[in-house]
């Protein structure tokens, strides 16, 4: 039994921590994220040269060799500055795709760009009508030739309008919801036939609806095996949530510390609330909730290489437990702060944004609780 | 014990009913954000009720009441809440109203009630101050007195809508060595078109502009705009939190809301099933129901009370409590029911110039995220929920 991180690990930590404090002050990324392009280009290239993009992979694809760990320290320290730059679309998943299922082709052309900071990825599986089941597909993929016609909407891709390449789930056979017959594709955005609508998301990201409108692409588009990628993506999905929950508890620390320290700051009937019994006590309930989000997060992230089953529950109990918990900690936040917690102006605010959206990406409480009693 | 609706009362439904179908105004629909609402929209309903004689149904019929029994006012409450009708706001008609025509002088019913009753005053309130909020009797305003006037001082905060407001009531502090801090408040009338009075919007977390920042410097009131006694103005401010309170339950709306949550997940699928075929969610569903239930049979209870002559008192606190609380239940499952269409931040989507041709998610997701956030606000204002459970801890229990 060991919690504890390796010196490197540590280092790293150290490292993203000073760069979001002194970089991505809270000023600052309000500025980036009510900017038009709304996401800094820059911090992506320092994150490239920083050896961050390339942390989860091995060595032979230029990589550093490391893996989910290190994803997980990163995006705890972007979840505390509530950092908006694509890691888990362009690192976790796109480069989780190419880890496991690219070809040495595939790995060549995109990896290293991914690892350089020269291309961003989105990854584009959500539908209108799916709700959280990767097989519930519209979009298709037909055999065309060597290649394939890409037909379908994608929705709510998150940081597709920064992206230059999107991962797609079609589907090549069966019918909507067969476990059989989806696929995953490498696309160019700028292919013919791709229509994009972009906008903001209320925890200040940016997203876009995707329609393929007869996409052509190539054969080698096809990453994996064609028809059998339903396992390829729960395995990914499964990284991609062990990285969201570590993102989510980096958000819920700094979310409990910051009421912590209004409570000691705010005063009213002649002392700080922190003194009143009633606060005290739900925010060592927020604490709890967080330090065991901490905990099923450390075990979701450990399991992501165990036997197929273990990992989809254990990151199903994480997502049930860090969504949860991101629902107490930050309904609470907003409460304790009183009228300044519901107001643009204080943080606090967009933490609990954050932590709200959080709830509704690769799955709800209620779909990994379903997933894991499906498990049991 | 009966909770049937006699024929009269049924007949008082249909007669209302007939009323708004034929005269509320059609073009505000079916409106989600209040905050998107204009000055007009807001007092359109108001203005037609204020003409029929329906728009202060609680007060006094020498003040122009319509004299129901608090079942018929239930009654009208439920039927505005079928069409999601746009209320006339209650800082007129809920809380300086009854302030006023209570203990208010005979010249300032004769001044200000008409244009209450009309929806042709706007009226804001002036309580909370940045340090002071839960501690209300903390506030720092002043009103000295100066021959003929009151000069006011002071800063306000969360004064909801008062960018539109004609008039405002603030409480302002007029004796600074009374022994207790509520024994030297004054509830004073201000014009808000008083030179020296700023009101500066406070940007909220869904993005609207719904309450502000008032600041009041060296503003000059008459001294017949205080109201009752001075130094007396905590007994009223008590007085309209107790009225602001009952209000605050919103049954009628949540039952209307309940009713839209159904009808999104029998859009919404799972697995290819309507989402409220999902046991899951049902059973969520269901126990706000019956926590809903429970809140309208108190607030009934309560209104008998109140028909047998009780005021609304310390138990007005638990309709507030619950009844917030399943606003915000309400606005939880709606979140879940849209998924992953909550995400989208409709207010940058609005201001774009892009193609409607491809419009993003359905229409009941539109404000379903931004609602959950605004609707945060309801534990916290109006006494927050702990205020209201320490009201009832030493009124209730005695503890």
């Amino acid at each position: 039994m060991d919690f504890n991180f390796t010196e490197e690990q540590d280092m790293v930590r150290d490292g993203l921590s000073r760069l979001v404090r002194e970089q991505y002050d809270w000023e600052t990324r309000r500025a980036a994220i009510e900017s038009d392009a709304g996401w800094r280009p820059e911090i992506w290239a320092q994150l490239a040269e920083l050896g961050i993009l390339g942390m989860p992979f091995s060595e032979d694809v230029g990589g550093f060799g490391g893996g989910a760990i290190d994803a997980m320290i990163v995006m705890e320290e972007f979840g505390k500055g509530l950092v908006v730059e694509p890691f888990v679309p362009t690192v976790v998943c796109a480069g989780g795709f190419l880890k496991h299922a690219g070809s040495d082709a595939q790995r060549e052309e995109h990896l290293s760009a991914i690892i350089g900071g020269e291309r961003v990825f989105a990854f584009a599986y959500a539908e209108p009508r799916g709700r959280y089941d990767y097989a519930d597909l519209e979009t298709t993929a037909k055999k065309d030739g060597d290649g394939y016609v890409l037909n379908g909407h994608k929705a709510v891709v998150i940081g597709a309008p920064w992206a230059s390449h999107l991962m797609v789930t079609a589907r090549t056979g069966g019918d909507r919801r067969d476990r059989e017959g989806v696929s995953v594709f490498i696309v160019d955005k700028s292919a013919d036939g791709i229509v994009t609508r972009d906008y903001e998301t209320v925890d200040g990201r940016r997203a876009s609806e995707i329609y393929f409108e007869n996409v052509s692409v190539p054969a080698d588009a096809l990453i994996g095996e064609e028809g059998a990628a339903l396992p390829l993506i729960e395995q990914v999905t499964d990284e991609a949530i062990a990285a969201q929950c570590a993102e989510a508890c980096g958000a819920m620390k700094v979310a409990h510390a910051m009421t912590v320290e209004y409570s000691r700051q705010r005063k009213q009937f002649g002392v700080p609330i922190g003194k009143f019994q009633v606060l005290q006590h739900r925010m060592v309930d927020m604490y709890t909730a967080y330090e065991t989000s901490v905990s099923l997060t450390y075990l979701a992230t450990i399991k992501l290489d165990a036997g197929e089953k273990e990992r989809k529950r254990t990151a199903s109990a994480a997502k049930v437990g860090v969504g949860q918990a991101a629902r107490l900690i930050g309904q609470e936040a907003v409460q304790i702060h009183g009228g300044n917690g519901v107001t643009d102006e204080y943080a606090i605010g967009h933490y609990f944004k954050r932590l709200t959206i959080f709830e509704s990406e690769f799955g709800s409480v209620d779909h990994h609780l379903k997933r894991h009693v499906s498990l049991s | 014990m009966n909770l049937e609706f006699t024929p009269e009362e049924q007949a008082f439904r249909d007669e209302v009913r007939a009323f708004i179908e034929e005269n509320y105004p059609k073009h505000l629909g079916d409106v989600g954000l209040r905050e998107d609402l204009s000055r007009e929209d807001f007092l359109a309903w108001h203005k037609v009720l204020g003409e029929k004689g329906w728009s202060v149904p609680a007060w006094p019929v020498e003040y122009g009441g319509t004299g129901w029994t608090p079942t018929q006012r239930y009654i009208w409450s439920e039927e505005n809440a079928r069409v999601n009708a746009i209320m006339p706001l209650p800082f007129g008609v809920s809380m300086v109203g009854p302030v006023i025509y209570t203990f208010g002088s005979e010249e300032q019913k004769a001044r200000h009630l008409p244009g209450i009753r009309s929806g042709e005053v706007w009226w804001c309130q002036g309580y909370s101050e940045p340090g002071a909020g839960s501690d209300l009797a903390s506030l720092k305003t002043t009103a000295v007195r100066d021959g003929d006037h009151y000069v006011i001082n002071g800063q306000k905060t969360w004064t909801t809508l008062a960018q539109y407001a004609d008039w405002g009531f603030f409480l302002c502090r007029t004796d600074p060595d009374a022994a207790k801090p509520q024994e030297g408040i004054s509830f004073i009338l201000v014009d808000m078109k008083s030179p020296g009075v700023e009101v500066k919007p406070i940007k909220l977390l869904d993005g609207g502009y719904e309450v502000n920042e008032t600041w009041l410097t060296d503003v000059r009131v008459p001294v017949e705009n205080l109201v009752g006694e001075e130094n007396k103005g905590w007994t009223y401010a008590k007085f309209l939190l107790a009225h602001e309170r009952s209000g605050i339950a919103g049954v009628a709306r949540s039952k209307r809301g309940v009713e839209k949550l159904r009808e999104i997940a029998a859009n919404e699928t799972l697995d290819g099933e309507p989402l409220i075929d999902d046991l899951d969610f049902a059973r969520k569903v269901s126990q706000l129901e019956i926590d809903l239930a429970a809140l309208e049979i108190t607030e009934l209870r309560t209104l008998a009370g109140e028909q047998a002559g009780k005021g609304p008192g310390p138990e007005s606190s638990i309709l507030k409590i619950k009844g917030t609380e399943i606003q915000q239940r309400l606005t939880e499952l709606t979140l879940e029911a849209v998924g992953s269409y909550s995400a989208p931040y409709y207010g940058s989507i609005a201001n774009d110039t892009g193609s409607n041709e491809y419009p993003i998610g359905p229409d009941y997701a539109h404000d379903s995220a931004a609602t959950y956030f605004n609707m945060r606000k309801t534990s916290i204002y109006g006494g927050s929920n702990e205020i209201q459970r320490n009201i009832i801890t030493k009124m209730i229990l005695g503890l």
